[in-house]
C-alpha cells in the first residue's frame, strides 16, 4: 500500500447499506397490491352482477333479451324495451352531436381567433364539468317545456294523418321522451367529443395541410380530404367513447325520459333506457324484480364494456407516447 | 511502464502500475439486449488523477462509465461481462451489494438534475441516505461539499431556496456538491458541460481539476479541448473499443494509433 | 397574359357554407351552456337562504334546508377520495415505475380503463351487493365505497401519465447516489410530480361529487342529520332526485339550490385543478 493509498483508506468511514434498503420489497407489494385491487374490483363487478342476475337469466333464458314485456305485477320480465330504448337515445345522440362537435373543434382549430381560443375551449370544457343531475333538472324544467311548445306541437300539427311521419311523431307533447333524452344526451356528450377531434386535428402535421393549401384547397377541402382522413382511426374512436358515456348515463335520462317500459313506440313518446329502469325501480324492488334489474345491468355492461374495447384498439392510448 | 511500440498499431493500451491503478477493467464487454457496445476493454484508471474518455458519439464511452457504477442494472436486458475491480472490490458480480457501490462510486450527469427540494436537502439527501448525523454535523457536511463545489458563496444565504431556482451552471455544481458529499472514493462525470455556458462550463471544470486531490475522476467529453485541459489521462474510444490510452499530453501531441490520431485532428468525428 | 385561378363557385360555396356550420354549431354549444348555467343561477339563487345552510331537509310543506345533505356528501366523498387516493396513487406508482412492459401491466391498464368508463349506476349496483345486501342495510360507508371505486381509476390514470413524464435522469441521480428504489420514488419523483398528482384528485373530487347513480343504492338518503355513517346518510344529489320529482313547490326550489351548489362546487374545484395544472415550474 502506498502512502496514497492508506490516507485513503482512513479517510473513508465504514460504509454501511443503505437505511431502509429492506424497505424496497415491501413498497413494491404495495404497489403491485392496488393495481391488482383493480383487477379484483372489476371481476368482483362482472361476477356479482351475474350471479346477482342469474335467477332472471334462469327462469327467462335468451327470451329475456328479446321480450319488451316489463311486469313488476306478474313478474314477466324482458330487457328488450330497455336495451331498444338505450341504444335508440344514445344512437339519436351521437347522430346528433357528431356533426356538431366535428363543427365545434373545426371551429377552435381552424377559425377562431387566437385570443378566443382558451376562453372558449374553457367554455366547451365546462359543459362537460357540469353535473348530470343538472343536466337532468334542466331538461325536465327548463328545455322540456320549450320543446314541447316549440318543436314538439308544430311538428305534430304539421305532419300529415296517415303517413309515417305522422306515426313516429305521437305523443303526448309535454316534452319528454325520446328524442328529448336524446337532444340531452347529445348536449352532455358534445364536449367529449369535440375535445378529442380537437386533440386530434391538431396532430395532423402542419406540413401535410400545407401541402392541400399549397394546391389551392379551400379550408373546407383540405378538412374533408386531408385532415379527416389523416386522423379518421382516432375519430372513430373518439365517437366511440361519447357513445360510451351516453350508453351509461343515468340522471340526465330519467329525468325525461318518461320512464314507459316496452318499445318505444315514435320519438315523442316515452321510454326507458336501462341505467333509468335500474334506477327507477332498484331500490324498491325485491327477488326476481331485483335480479331481472341486475341482469339488465349486467346487459348494459357487456354493451359498454364491447364499445369501449373497440374504441380502445381504433385510438390505443393517445396519452402514452 | 510499457508502451507498444511499432508502427501504426491497432491499439496502444498504456499500462499503470498496480499500485497507482484505482479501477481495474479486464475483457469488458457490454450487451444492449443483442446488441455488443464494448468489445473487451482492458485499462487501469489512475487513482486521484482525471482520466478523460473522448470519442465520436456512439463510441461507448458513456457505457463503459455507466458500467463503473452500475447504472445499467436499473435495465432489464442491459449486461455486461468480465471484470471490474474497484480497488480489489469486484463491481460486476451479482452479489455486489449496489447501493454501497454507489456510496464509493459517484455520478454527475448530462443534465443537471437537482431535486425537487431545497438546495440543504438536495446536498443532505445523500448524507441522509447512509448516516443519521446531528443538525451541526450534517450543515457542517453540506457546507463543505458546497465549498468544494465553488457553489457554497453564491447560495450561502438561500439554502432553503429550491435547487431548480439555481441556474444551469449553478445546477451542475450543486449535483456535484450532493455527489460529493457522501464522500466518495471515485466520481464519474458523463459530459456534465455539454449543457452549460461557456462561463458556466469554465467554472465548473475549475471544480473538476481541484478535486482530484481526494477523487479519482473519470470523465466522459466530446470536448477535446476539455480533455486535454482537465485530464492526466486520455482514453480515446471507437465503435467500442478502447483503441488509445495513454498520458495526456502524449494521446493528444503524437498519438500513436492511426484512428486515434485521424479523431484529434479533426479527419472525423 | 395573366389569368387568375379562382376556386369555382360551388367550390367557394360550399366552403363558405361549411365554415358558417362550424361557427353555428359553437354557436350553439355555448348557447346551451349558458342557457343551463342561467337557469341554475336564476333558480338556484331563488332558494338559496342562509337556511340552506343552517337546517335540515323538511318534510313537505315546512321550512327547511339541505345541512344534513351537505355534510353527507361532503363526508362520503371525502372518505371515498382518501381510499381512492391511497390506491389509487400506488397503482399508478406501480403501472409507470414497475411495469411500464410487462403483460401484467398492460392488463392491469386495460381493466383501469374499463372501471374509468364504466356506469355509475353499475358501481352503485356491486357495492349494494358487496356491502349493503350481506349488512342488511345502507349506509354512508358504502356510498363513500361506491365513490371511491368511480374515482380510483381516475387517480390511477392521472398519476401514471405524470409519473411518466419524469426524466428519467432524475430517476438515475437519486439511485446513483445508492438511494433504495422507494426512497427514490417517495422522495424524488412523488415530490417532483406533485402538482400533477394534486390535480389528478381534484378532478377526481370534482367527477365523484356531481355522482347521483351510485348513491341511489348505497347511501340511500336520511331526511335528519346524522354523522353516523353506518346508517343511511343524507348527501345533496339523491336528495335533488327525490326532491325535483315531487309535486311540491318547497321542495322543487330546494332542489335548485343544491343543484347550484353541486355543480357552483364542481365548477370551482376544476377550474381550480385547471389553474395549478398550467402553472409553469421554476426552471
Amino acid at each position: 500500500m502506498t502512502a496514497a493509498q492508506a490516507i485513503d483508506v482512513a479517510a473513508a468511514p465504514p460504509r454501511p447499506v443503505a437505511r431502509g434498503a429492506f424497505l424496497d420489497r415491501a413498497f413494491e407489494w404495495l404497489c403491485f397490491g392496488a393495481a391488482s385491487l383493480l383487477l379484483t374490483a372489476l371481476a368482483g363487478v362482472v361476477i356479482s352482477l351475474a350471479i346477482g342476475g342469474w335467477p332472471a337469466l334462469a327462469k327467462f333464458g335468451p327470451t329475456f333479451f328479446v321480450s319488451a314485456t316489463w311486469d313488476p305485477v306478474a313478474e314477466v320480465y324482458g330487457a328488450a324495451g330497455a336495451v331498444v330504448g338505450t341504444l335508440v337515445t344514445s344512437a339519436l345522440a351521437l347522430l346528433i352531436a357528431l356533426p356538431l362537435a366535428l363543427g365545434v373543434a373545426i371551429f377552435l382549430v381552424e377559425l377562431c381567433p387566437t385570443v378566443l381560443r382558451r376562453p372558449i375551449g374553457t367554455a366547451v370544457e365546462l359543459l362537460a364539468g357540469i353535473p348530470s343531475i343538472v343536466y337532468g333538472m334542466w331538461g325536465l324544467f327548463v328545455f322540456a317545456p320549450w320543446f314541447a311548445k316549440h318543436v314538439q306541437m308544430p311538428v305534430m300539427m304539421a305532419a300529415p294523418p296517415g303517413t309515417v311521419w305522422e306515426k313516429i311523431t305521437t305523443g303526448v307533447p309535454n316534452g319528454a321522451g325520446i328524442l328529448t333524452a336524446s337532444i340531452i344526451l347529445a348536449v352532455m356528450i358534445l364536449p367529449f367529443i369535440a375535445a378529442t377531434l380537437r386533440e386530434l386535428l391538431l396532430t395532423v402535421p402542419a406540413q401535410v395541410r400545407e401541402s392541400a393549401y399549397g394546391l389551392g384547397s379551400t379550408t373546407f377541402e383540405t378538412i374533408r380530404l386531408v385532415s379527416l382522413p389523416y386522423i379518421r382511426t382516432g375519430a372513430v374512436g373518439a365517437v366511440m367513447l361519447g357513445l360510451g358515456r351516453a350508453l351509461g348515463e343515468t340522471m340526465a335520462v330519467t329525468f325525461i325520459i318518461g320512464n314507459a317500459h316496452g318499445l318505444p313506440t315514435s320519438i315523442f313518446a316515452s321510454g326507458s333506457t336501462i341505467a333509468s329502469t335500474i334506477a327507477n325501480e332498484f331500490a324498491e324492488s325485491t327477488g326476481l324484480h331485483s335480479a331481472a334489474l341486475i341482469a339488465l345491468g349486467l346487459t348494459l355492461f357487456v354493451i359498454t364494456f364491447i364499445v369501449l374495447a373497440l374504441a380502445r384498439a381504433l385510438i390505443g392510448r393517445q396519452t402514452h407516447a | 511502464m510499457s508502451l507498444m511500440t511499432s508502427d501504426a498499431p491497432e491499439t496502444a493500451i498504456l499500462d499503470l502500475p498496480a499500485d497507482r491503478v484505482k479501477i481495474a477493467i479486464r475483457n469488458l464487454d457490454f450487451f444492449y439486449g443483442q446488441k455488443r457496445a464494448l468489445h473487451g476493454v482492458s485499462v487501469g484508471f489512475a487513482r486521484n488523477a482525471v482520466t478523460a474518455l473522448i470519442g465520436p458519439s456512439g463510441c461507448g464511452k458513456s457505457t463503459l462509465l455507466r458500467t463503473l457504477n452500475r447504472m445499467y442494472s436499473l435495465y432489464p436486458g442491459q449486461k455486461a461481462t468480465g471484470e471490474v475491480l474497484l480497488d480489489g472490490d469486484d463491481v460486476l458480480g451479482g452479489r455486489v451489494d449496489l447501493s454501497a457501490l454507489r456510496a464509493r462510486v459517484g455520478m454527475v450527469f448530462q443534465k443537471p438534475t437537482p431535486f425537487p427540494m431545497s438546495i440543504f436537502d438536495n446536498v443532505a439527501y445523500g448524507v441522509r441516505l447512509y448516516e443519521r448525523l446531528p443538525r451541526a454535523e450534517l450543515a457542517g457536511r453540506v457546507e463543505e461539499s458546497l465549498r468544494r463545489a465553488a457553489l457554497w458563496d453564491e447560495v450561502k444565504d438561500k439554502l432553503k431556496e429550491s435547487g431548480l431556482s439555481l441556474s444551469g451552471g449553478q445546477q451542475q455544481r450543486l449535483v456535484v456538491a450532493r455527489a460529493i458529499a457522501v464522500k466518495p472514493e471515485v466520481l464519474l462525470l458523463d459530459e456534465p458541460a455539454s449543457a452549460l455556458d461557456p462561463i458556466s462550463t469554465a467554472r465548473l471544470e475549475e471544480t473538476i481539476a481541484e478535486l482530484k486531490t481526494d477523487y479519482t475522476v473519470v470523465i466522459v467529453t466530446h470536448n477535446m479541448a476539455q480533455a486535454a485541459r482537465l485530464s492526466d489521462h486520455t482514453g480515446f474510444m471507437y465503435l467500442g473499443h478502447l483503441v488509445e490510452f495513454g498520458e495526456t499530453d502524449q494521446v493528444f501531441t503524437s498519438p500513436v494509433t492511426t484512428r486515434a490520431r485521424d479523431y484529434i485532428t479533426g479527419r472525423f468525428g | 397574359m395573366s389569368r387568375t385561378y379562382a376556386p369555382r363557385l360551388s367550390r367557394r360555396l360550399g366552403n363558405a357554407a361549411f365554415l358558417v356550420f362550424a361557427c353555428a354549431a359553437t354557436a350553439v354549444a355555448l348557447i346551451a351552456l349558458f342557457a343551463i348555467l342561467w337557469a341554475l343561477v336564476k333558480q338556484g339563487v331563488e332558494g338559496l337562504n342562509l337556511q340552506v345552510f343552517t337546517q335540515s331537509t323538511p318534510a313537505p310543506g315546512s321550512e327547511g334546508g339541505l345541512l344534513n345533505a351537505i355534510l353527507g356528501s361532503i363526508m362520503m366523498s371525502t372518505l371515498g377520495l382518501a381510499g381512492a387516493v391511497f390506491v389509487g396513487v400506488l397503482a399508478g406508482t406501480w403501472l409507470s415505475e414497475y411495469s411500464r412492459n410487462s403483460a401484467y401491466g398492460r392488463v392491469v391498464r386495460f381493466v383501469n380503463d374499463v372501471l374509468l368508463s364504466a356506469p355509475s349506476i353499475l358501481i352503485g349496483l356491486f357495492i349494494y351487493g358487496i356491502m349493503v345486501a350481506p349488512m342488511k342495510g345502507f349506509s354512508g360507508y358504502a356510498g363513500a365505497a361506491a365513490l371511491g371505486l368511480i374515482a380510483a381509476p381516475v387517480i390511477t390514470r392521472t398519476t401514471e401519465d405524470v409519473l411518466r413524464l419524469q426524466p428519467i435522469s432524475l430517476r438515475e441521480a437519486s439511485v446513483a447516489l445508492g438511494a433504495p428504489v422507494w426512497r427514490t420514488i417517495l422522495q424524488v419523483i412523488w415530490r417532483s410530480a406533485k402538482a400533477g398528482m394534486l390535480t389528478g384528485a381534484l378532478l377526481a373530487f370534482a367527477r365523484i361529487s356531481g355522482e347521483t347513480a351510485p348513491l341511489l343504492f348505497t347511501a340511500l338518503n336520511n331526511q335528519f342529520l346524522s354523522l353516523d355513517m353506518s346508517k343511511p346518510t343524507a348527501n345533496l344529489p339523491v336528495v335533488i332526485f327525490q326532491f325535483a320529482l315531487s309535486a311540491y313547490d318547497d321542495w322543487r326550489r330546494l332542489a335548485w339550490a343544491g343543484a347550484l351548489l353541486i355543480a357552483a362546487a364542481v365548477l370551482t374545484v376544476t377550474v381550480i385543478a385547471r389553474i395549478l395544472a398550467r402553472e409553469p415550474k421554476r426552471s
